[in-house]
């Protein structure tokens, strides 16, 4: 329960830094994407089944709020949640590279997802273009914000993880 | 305290089910054209005041540092301005005059006002897209305010975008600039009709938007022609300005030109907006 309200307060705080601050810090009209952070490094910190509703959530929210149909965003952060799951086993907390390339790789294809089905199927083809011009620098200033956020993220579920062990402890 | 059960579903199961939940709900909400519904509602309650909030710190940090260093350039301003006045005074009392004798003539002429005046609220931006593809933002009005989808927002003369969907306390709005959007123009000296698309990569590298398929004599339209909201939309009201032309090409077809608009509003710098709470249809009726 402990668990749920923390990490409901994270993806609720990260949706809206989102959505005011960082459109405001924005660089040449691109801002980083946070939610992308959230539900990759809960995906591989805690594993499939958390990945895919800490995305599926977050998902839910940018579909309410900006989604054309409600849905679709859901749907492509579940699976990036749930893929990230899979890596928990090379997973170290001291390490910050297997984080990195999982959330650069996580965030490069949901942008990839969105081109394909938002863009392309709309007859705009020039993906060479949104790569350089909104895929890319998306992905360069999402791990920069990334080198911040993953460590307050990790340290709240080290917390986490701590207080429930403890209490589980304290019933054996 | 949680105990793990043995006949918990396992999680590719799970992930089978949301993915066909969401193929499904998808399918729906785009063939009936439904949106979130109560969820609008309570995502709006939750998250909506948390949006104002840091919007109205921000802006009140931004005034504060613009009001530093601006007060010096005021007090110069304020001499400067003060003569100006002066100058003006004099103006206006001639320009009253004449005013007087043109409202004669137009009684005399029976003419009305060309564009009714329509009846707006202003509302607030408070929080714009996400990512980095689309256009959309929030505004602090909503339904409760009596806004409603398909109303048009402006913002100064020119025209902003259209209400796309309404919670109670918010509405989301698509600016003309979103790569989906499409808006039937017209080119104000000549009435010729076209089409405004907003699009993504020219709005990155020029700050403009397409439009095409206008359809005039040769080469009646130029560059600096103002593109107001033809009569033609279902949706939008007539005689926005939409922005100015500032290219334009022949088509390969010969029959039809192409090219670019320069928006009239500065969409990097939105932060309050009018609704309008005419709607088109209403009117019609």
């Amino acid at each position: 329960m402990r668990r749920k309200i923390y990490v409901s307060l994270i993806i609720a705080i990260c949706f809206l830094l989102q959505s005011t601050l960082f459109q405001a810090l924005s660089i040449a009209s691109i801002s980083p994407n946070l939610l992308i952070v959230v539900a990759s490094s809960f995906g591989f910190m805690r594993g499939r089944k958390e990945g895919m509703w800490i995305g599926f959530f977050s998902g839910l929210l940018l579909d309410i709020f900006f989604g054309s149909v409600i849905g679709f965003y859901a749907l492509i952060y579940a699976y990036i949640g749930y893929v990230n799951g899979f890596f928990r086993k090379w997973f170290f907390p001291d390490d910050i590279k297997l984080p990195l390339a999982l959330i650069a790789a996580s965030d490069f294809s949901y942008s990839s997802l969105v081109y394909l089905f938002l863009f392309f199927l709309r007859g705009k083809l020039r993906f060479n273009y949104y790569l350089l011009h909104i895929i890319l620098p998306e992905l360069v200033y999402t791990i920069l914000v990334t080198i911040a956020l993953y460590f307050i993220i990790l340290k709240i579920n080290q917390k986490l993880e701590i207080i429930e062990k403890r209490s589980a402890n304290k019933f054996v | 305290m949680k105990r793990r059960s043995k006949h918990s579903i396992p999680t590719k199961y799970t992930l089978m089910f949301l993915t066909g939940f969401c193929v499904i709900v998808m399918f729906v909400s785009f063939t009936l054209n439904l949106s979130g519904g109560p969820l609008n509602d309570i995502a709006g309650y939750v998250f909506v005041p948390m949006q104002k909030g840091i919007n109205t710190i921000g802006t009140w940090i931004i005034s504060r540092a613009d009001d530093l260093k601006s007060l010096r350039d005021v007090m110069q301003e304020n001499e400067e301005l003060q003569a100006q006045v002066d100058e003006l005074t004099q103006d206006m009392n001639t320009i009253k005059l004449e005013r007087y004798e043109l409202d004669n003539l137009r009684e005399l002429m029976e003419l009305d006002q060309k564009y009714p005046s329509y009846e707006k609220v202003a509302a607030r931006v408070i929080g714009s897209d996400g990512g980095n593809w689309f256009n959309t933002f929030l505004i602090d009005k909503g339904s409760k305010d009596g806004i409603e989808k398909d109303m048009n927002v402006i913002a100064g003369s020119g025209l902003v975008g259209i209400v796309i969907d309404t919670g109670a306390n918010y509405a989301k709005v698509r600016s003309i600039i979103d790569d989906t959007s499409n808006v039937s123009g017209m080119s104000l000296s000549s009435a010729d009709r076209c089409i405004v698309n907003g699009n993504l990569a020219t709005m990155n590298e020029g700050q403009v938007i397409e439009f095409s398929s206008l359809k005039c004599e040769d080469n009646a339209v130029e560059a600096g022609e103002q593109i107001v909201t033809s009569h033609i939309s279902d949706k939008y009201l007539e005689g926005i300005l939409i922005g100015y032309v500032s290219t334009i090409e022949r088509d390969a077809n010969n029959l039809t030109y192409s090219g670019t608009i320069t928006p009239a509003v500065d969409f990097q710098h939105l932060q309050e907006v009018l609704v309008v709470l005419d709607k088109k249809e209403a009117l019609e009726d």
